[in-house]
């Protein structure tokens, strides 16, 4: 079937801010399918409130609205825009939910938009459990059945009905807690007690266990001719049971004969046909390691994180496809962009194996429960292409960037056989590095089996590794060397293996000629001939990479989504690399992230997937020969490439890596500071507890404290007084001179955030953002708005004027970023960084100012005055736009949701309207933050804010809140008049303050950290309740300001509108 | 450890080790882009006389069992693999791969670029090739591969067909006579699980012989090599044309078209893998296929002949399906038994069956 003509102008719903479960894949999905449909020609209406992606360019639809996903909004830009259809499917659970909520709404049918793709009707046959599993009764396909249970009777009805062993969920319960696996009536008695009440409503869900299954994956497509076909399947590493997000995952499945592959794609199709899916779906099955046994585990009618990671696995571009199919096409009418001999309508075959491990903030979050299941908690994930599964693993444990390039994890060497026993048994993210240790330890492979349920196939892939670690360590012959290599060893791990330096590795490597070679994916394996330029890394025979004679720049991606290094940096490369193709340069991409829009084979002219290490760039390097590699644009990991790539005689773009290297190093930074006269917060470093007691004496409290290495413990900290000092360094349990404290004044000011692009004379700045949050909270958990609005013109003229110094000083060629501090009336510099910033996508788009272009271009030698800019600021904007961080609190339990100067948040949203209120207002509402327009606040800071809080209880009170507070901030609210109910502390018995949190009588809660953040205390306590039950939790009274004032603004209802980018 | 080496007629040499058999083995060289069947490939007697390399660069994952075979032996004469797995898990499996070709005497190459060996292929057109762990100079084998057979010089046919007729299923099922070309188990198996009975006759078997067993429907399976090296069936299926509904699969599919007057050619590297998309032209609807062959019917020697295209091949759009204008006979080029690769047209068999009906 062609194309509809009847569509001319289709919305599509983009996912939101970045949080845990949904990531930059629907960045990646929603581009791909604006793309599409511009192709097409037809008009793109775009609506995401995440500010930091590539679909919400300008270039990405025709008219792009950063606004709230919600269903006011949304139908106020229905309503406005008109358009003939609208696509729920790239969005992710967000845009799906919101299309349903929008349909349910009637708000399709007043304006007469039809939902494109997949049907209404399928999209809630597949969410809603009971319709689901009447459909597959109907087809025949089996799902597993849960089972709500009120009382202990009805448990063991249901269990003995289902048959042990079954697993016991408590339903609705703080983090999961209180279920578990039984094998008999006597376990089940215990755990369903315990269930019931853990459980808020007291119910339990009973299951049949398919503890230790196989847990497997098939991306689908299907069009309106009913033609189906499989994208790829997948196997989990882990059996059933920890969330697919949280699962290793391999692509194609290993451990599968044809009658089992061909079993569960069968019933993929069976079930895309019956749900009536057009365009792309996702099924799980949970498959029965000793039989033919399966069953459906969970469908996904829509583009999924797993569709993404499925497209970069084999090439097939799964959100275009799709998008291609809503508007009328059937796919063998969709030409095969890889081969462009062939058409969509193919199932890939891959000659490689694909590894995909998640990246986990457990490095962030000490305190976080380190146990994976049903509850995803990584924040993204990165992806290795290998011939072999052991090659393909080792690739992408190096690509995650945590500190270790092989399967050697120290800190389990120290562990007792019984500790490793145990941690084998609990899943949790080392389990690799766990596998590894025990076979090191003469462990064996069934007895692993056993304990993990992971196949043994895989075990022994680990198996092997863990042999040639042995072979290398005893003996490096040149044999050993190379068939290491083909294993997928780094050089870094030889050299820690056979005692050489990385080095000389390097240098008998290529002495031998072992080096690597590079294949194509190519959705064929070999079958067809392709054109598109996507490789990766092999040791082997022959290399298909066919470098070009053009003169070419190699962009450092930013690797996999953690917390501090997000979806901004992949926004920065995507832009770096345009901005090459139009200097006429050839691009190439090196980066490992599946989710992202970098990754997407025709961003650059050239993608290699591969880690983003030292060893493995080099050898891109000697490939392709460019002429310059940027590393301003992949956040951190880029920028600590640039001196290792340098050293080896590559040739940086832009800033010189000297000043990289000033910028970072402290001492010498202090230095230039004071050099050119520019203040900062006075610092020293402690080599002994008692030093930096003194030291804090000197500086005087509150003092920001960290260590200068960080190993395992805590991170930075703000303490106000000598005896949390000294409470931080018992915990922190190192202070010598080893591991040196540092020390610094902590400002309690207001933070300003600059970015600058400069081409080493003329420094122009876009913007200058002020924080709502003062300095002490991490830059990228504060709101930052812009343009600021509290800083008198003298101020203004001191930022620009450090700036300009600051720049021309660094040497900067490209983009830097600048945290100031403003206390006493004195502008204070807190640090520099010598690269792109997590502000940028921000800040490009409400200034409009194309800022990646301009750096990349400085960085080749282009002079900003050519381009239309000049040294200084940009005349600020007479809008207001507010950058709001988004927390994902609710994934990880036993983590403090107080903000302090350690990152916590995972993606952010933007509010932009004319006035200040509203746009803070749209940020809030985007943010998901439900604020109150009445209701009851509960109230308990600590006792430095207890003066402060006074004031703005004042005007709450005046809005019409009721105020309930603990003791002491209730005297002190009583003592100026404010009535305020008290209300018991948990130590104080019942009814306490969790009690009013638990039965929903809390509409807000404003709670500000004291000393000791232990998840013991009742303030920890508040917070996680708080994150659990839905309400608000203000932590900083910047914060708590702000929405008053946003409060006060909706109280005179005023009208929020909603404008395209293109509009202002 | 045992080295080996790959040669190929134009010299060039892949270096690997040895497994299963240990003798010197030669044929045409294929490849195919299946990622699990390794066992039905191994066993589907359409690949006699060639050496099978497949692009899945791990092999052996899960073992070899004793239900997914589609003959009674390994058929290959050569397999090439660029990773040899030798610690399955799946709970069938029952043996290694490498206990396997051992026991079937196949040899086996492991540690190839499978990849650079496949565009070779794809480039130059299928060639001949031994795998030998000999010591022998390198000119010498390319010599010896260049003088092998080729496969239009050979009847495989005759090497893998049933040498007397046998049968299976219910006796009171309709009855199928299949002339066994080199079928495979999953094509009877098929008919029996739509409680056929199958009566399977050599290829050799004249078509009063079959007609003497009073078919209800008669079946012309896959099998290797060259259509043309096979006159004797064509002239059977001549014979047998417009008696009794006809079904044939892949060389069974090439013989109907040259007993109708069609004619054939070799591919110029073949079709071998499961992820082939065929479109039915009756509804346009297209099917992922599993594929076998090196030869197809010419598109253009159609022209004035009783037979009608049904299916053509979504890449490359050659002929892939036929159907007798005036008689109840037909056929596909693809594999609608599967085993290995998508079961999505199993519907075949039960159209085959509503002609007979």
């Amino acid at each position: 079937m062609p194309k509809r003509k009847d569509l001319k102008k289709v919305m599509v719903i983009g996912s939101g801010p970045i949080i845990i479960g949904q990531a930059a894949e629907f960045d990646y999905s929603g581009s791909q399918a604006c793309r599409a449909l511009k192709e097409e020609g037809i008009e793109v209406v775009l609506v995401n409130s995440n500010p930091a992606t590539i679909m919400t360019d300008q270039n990405m639809a025709d008219r792009v609205y950063i606004e709230p996903l919600t269903v006011d909004a949304v139908a106020t830009i229905l309503k406005k825009e008109r358009p003939d259809g609208l696509l729920p499917t790239l969005g992710g659970q967000t845009g799906l939910n919101l299309a349903i909520a929008l349909a349910e709404a009637g708000y399709l049918k007043e304006f007469e938009i039809e939902l494109l793709g997949t049907p209404l009707e399928t999209i809630r046959q597949a969410e809603d459990r009971q319709t689901f599993k009447d459909l597959m009764d109907k087809i025949g396909e089996p799902v597993l059945n849960s089972r709500i249970a009120e009382n202990i009777t009805e448990a063991r009805e249901i269990a003995a009905e289902i048959g042990f062993p079954v697993i016991i969920r408590p339903a609705f319960t703080m983090g999961g807690t209180g279920g578990g696996l039984v094998e008999d009536v006597e376990q089940l008695e215990e755990v369903a007690v315990r269930g019931f009440k853990h459980s808020l409503i007291g119910q339990i869900l009973i299951e049949k266990s398919i503890k230790g299954w196989k847990e497997i994956e098939y991306e689908v497509m299907r069009d309106q001719n009913d033609n189906c076909i499989i994208v790829c399947n997948m196997e989990n590493f882990d059996p059933v049971g920890v969330h697919t997000g949280d699962s290793i995952v391999i692509a194609p499945s290993q451990t599968l004969s044809d009658r089992e592959y061909q079993m569960l794609r069968s019933a993929s199709l069976k079930i895309i046909r019956a749900l009536g899916i057009e365009g792309g779906c996702n099924v799980q099955f949970a498959l029965n390691p000793a039989s033919f046994q399966y069953y459906v585990i969970e469908v996904n009618p829509r583009v999924s994180r797993s569709s993404a990671l499925a497209s970069k696995a084999t090439g097939y571009p799964i959100a275009k496809v799709s998008a291609r199919i809503a508007l009328g096409y059937s796919l063998d009418e969709i030409a095969n962009a890889v081969t462009r001999k062939t058409t969509a309508c193919f199932e890939p075959a891959l000659d490689y194996v694909v590894f995909k491990i998640p990246r986990w903030p457990f490095d962030k979050f000490h305190s976080a429960d380190r146990g994976l299941g049903t509850q995803m908690k990584a924040t993204g994930e990165v992806m290795a292409i290998e011939r072999t599964v052991e090659g393909a693993m080792l690739k992408a444990v190096r690509s995650l960037e945590i500190g270790i390039n092989g399967l050697c994890l120290e800190s389990l060497a120290a562990l007792t056989e019984q500790e490793i026993e145990q941690k084998l048994a609990a899943v949790d993210d080392e389990r690799l590095f766990i596998i590894a240790e025990a076979l090191r330890r003469g462990k064996k492979v069934d007895e692993i089996q056993r304990l993990t349920g992971i196949s043994s196939f895989f075990i022994h892939k680990i198996k092997q590794i863990v042999r040639y670690e042995q072979k290398i360590s005893s003996d490096l012959t040149p044999e050993i060397l190379s068939e290491a290599k083909q294993l997928g060893f780094a050089d870094r791990e030889l050299a820690t293996l056979s005692g050489k330096p990385e080095d000389q590795i390097r240098e008998l490597r290529n002495r031998l000629g072992i080096k690597p070679v590079y294949k194509m994916v190519d959705t064929c394996a070999a079958e067809f001939e392709a054109e598109t330029p996507y490789y990766y890394s092999t040791y082997e025979r022959t290399d298909e990479s066919s470098v070009s004679e053009q003169a070419k720049v190699l962009v450092l991606g930013s690797g996999p989504i953690r917390i501090g290094q997000g979806i901004e940096f992949d926004y920065c490369s995507v832009h770096s690399a345009w901005s090459l193709r139009e200097e006429g340069l050839e691009s190439i991409i090196v980066n490992n992230n599946p989710e992202t829009v970098s990754t997407d084979f025709d961003t650059s002219d050239r993608l290699y997937f591969e880690p983003l290490t030292k060893e493995d760039v080099l050898n891109i390097i000697e490939q392709e020969k460019p002429a310059g590699v940027v590393v301003q644009f992949g956040g951190q990991t880029a920028i600590n490439l640039a001196k290792p790539l340098f050293d080896q005689g590559v040739k940086i773009l832009g800033t010189p890596v000297e000043a990289i290297d000033l910028a970072e190093d402290r001492d010498k930074f202090v230095a230039l500071l004071r050099q050119l006269k520019i203040p900062c917060p006075e610092g020293y470093s402690a080599s002994e507890p008692k030093e930096a007691v003194a030291i804090a004496a000197k500086i005087g409290y509150p003092v920001l404290i960290r260590p200068s290495y960080v190993l395992g413990g805590r991170a930075m900290e703000v303490v106000y007084n000598r005896s949390e000092l000294i409470q931080y360094m018992q915990a922190a349990n190192r202070v010598n001179p080893g591991y040196p404290l540092l020390i610094d004044q902590y400002l309690e000011g207001m933070e300003i955030e600059v970015d600058a692009i400069s081409d080493g004379e003329d420094v122009f700045i876009p913007g200058i953002m002020e924080h709502i949050e003062r300095a002490g909270v991490h830059s990228g958990d504060s709101i930052a708005v812009y343009p600021a609005r509290q800083l008198d013109p003298k101020l203004k003229k001191t930022l620009i004027d450090y700036t300009i110094k600051l720049a021309r000083a660094l040497r900067i060629e490209g983009m830097v970023n600048i945290q100031f501090v403003i206390a006493g009336g004195r502008v204070y510099v807190l640090e520099v960084n010598p690269r792109s910033s997590r502000t940028i996508p921000f800040l490009s788009k409400v200034t409009g100012v194309p800022m990646v272009k301009l750096a990349t271009k400085a960085m080749l030698g282009r002079k900003l005055k050519d381009l239309g800019y000049r040294t200084g600021l940009l005349p600020e904007k007479t809008y207001q736009a507010v950058k709001v961080p988004v927390f994902s609190f609710s994934k990880l339990t036993e983590v403090d949701t107080g903000l302090g100067p350690e990152m916590k948040s995972t993606g952010e949203v933007m509010g932009i309207d004319n006035s200040y209120e509203k746009a803070l207002y749209k940020g809030f509402v985007a943010a998901g933050i439900n604020l109150p327009a009445t209701g009851t606040i509960l109230v308990t800071v600590a006792d430095r804010d207890k003066e402060e809080v006074v004031n703005y209880i004042k005007e709450f009170t005046r809005l019409g809140f009721k105020i309930i507070a603990t003791s002491g901030t209730a005297t002190v609210l009583k003592a100026v008049g404010l009535p305020a109910e008290q209300v018991k502390k948990l130590s104080e018995g019942n009814p306490n303050i969790i009690d009013y949190l638990k039965e929903n009588r809390i509409n807000l809660v404003i709670n500000t950290l004291n000393k000791g953040k232990k998840p013991a205390s009742d303030g920890f306590k508040i917070r996680r309740y708080a994150v659990e039950m839905g309400v608000p939790c203000l932590t900083s009274l910047d914060t708590t300001r702000a929405v008053l004032n946003v409060l006060k603004s909706l109280k005179k209802g005023v009208p929020i509108n909603c404008r395209a980018l293109q509009d202002y | 450890m045992r080295r080996s080496r790959l040669i190929l007629e134009d010299g060039t040499v892949y270096d690997g080790i040895g497994f299963g058999a240990g003798k010197e083995s030669g044929g045409e060289i294929v490849f195919n882009t299946s990622m699990t069947g390794y066992q039905e490939i191994l066993t589907d007697p359409s690949y006699k006389g060639e050496i099978v390399v497949m692009t899945y660069p791990t092999i052996g994952n899960y073992g070899i069992n004793f239900d997914d075979e589609q003959s009674g032996t390994a058929q290959v004469n050569g397999f090439v693999v660029r990773e040899l797995c030798n610690n399955p898990e799946n709970w069938r499996s029952r043996l290694e791969l490498e206990a396997y070709l051992h026991k079937n005497d196949i040899v086996g190459i492991a540690g190839v670029d499978t990849r650079a060996l496949t565009k070779k292929l794809r480039k130059n057109g299928t060639m001949r090739g031994l795998i030998s762990s000999e010591g022998s100079g390198t000119a010498q084998l390319s010599l010896k591969a260049r003088k092998l057979p080729a496969l239009s010089e050979q009847d495989l046919v005759r090497e893998v067909t049933t040498q007397k007729p046998y049968q299976t299923g219910k006796a009171e099922g309709m009855r199928i006579v299949l002339i066994d070309c080199g079928a495979k188990k999953n094509i009877v198996k098929s008919l029996v699980r739509r409680k056929c009975q199958v009566i399977v006759v050599p290829a050799f078997t004249d078509a009063g012989a079959i007609m003497s067993y009073q078919p209800d429907g008669i079946m012309i399976s896959n099998g290797p090599g060259d259509p043309g090296a096979v006159p004797y069936v064509v002239e059977t299926v001549k014979e047998l044309l417009g008696q009794r509904p006809i079904f044939g699969i892949c060389l069974g599919h090439q013989i109907l078209g040259l007993a109708c007057g069609a004619a054939t050619y070799k591919l110029k590297f073949g079709h071998r893998g499961a992820n082939h998309p065929v479109r039915d032209l009756r509804s346009g609807r297209v099917y992922i296929t599993s594929q076998n062959h090196g030869y197809a019917i010419r598109e253009d020697s159609l022209a004035g002949l009783e037979l009608e295209v049904t299916h053509l091949n979504v890449n490359d759009r050659t002929v892939e399906g036929l159907r007798h204008k005036k008689y109840p006979a037909f056929s596909v080029q693809y594999h609608p038994e599967a085993a290995p690769g998508p079961r999505d047209s199993h519907y075949l068999f039960d159209h085959f069956i509503s002609l007979i009906a």
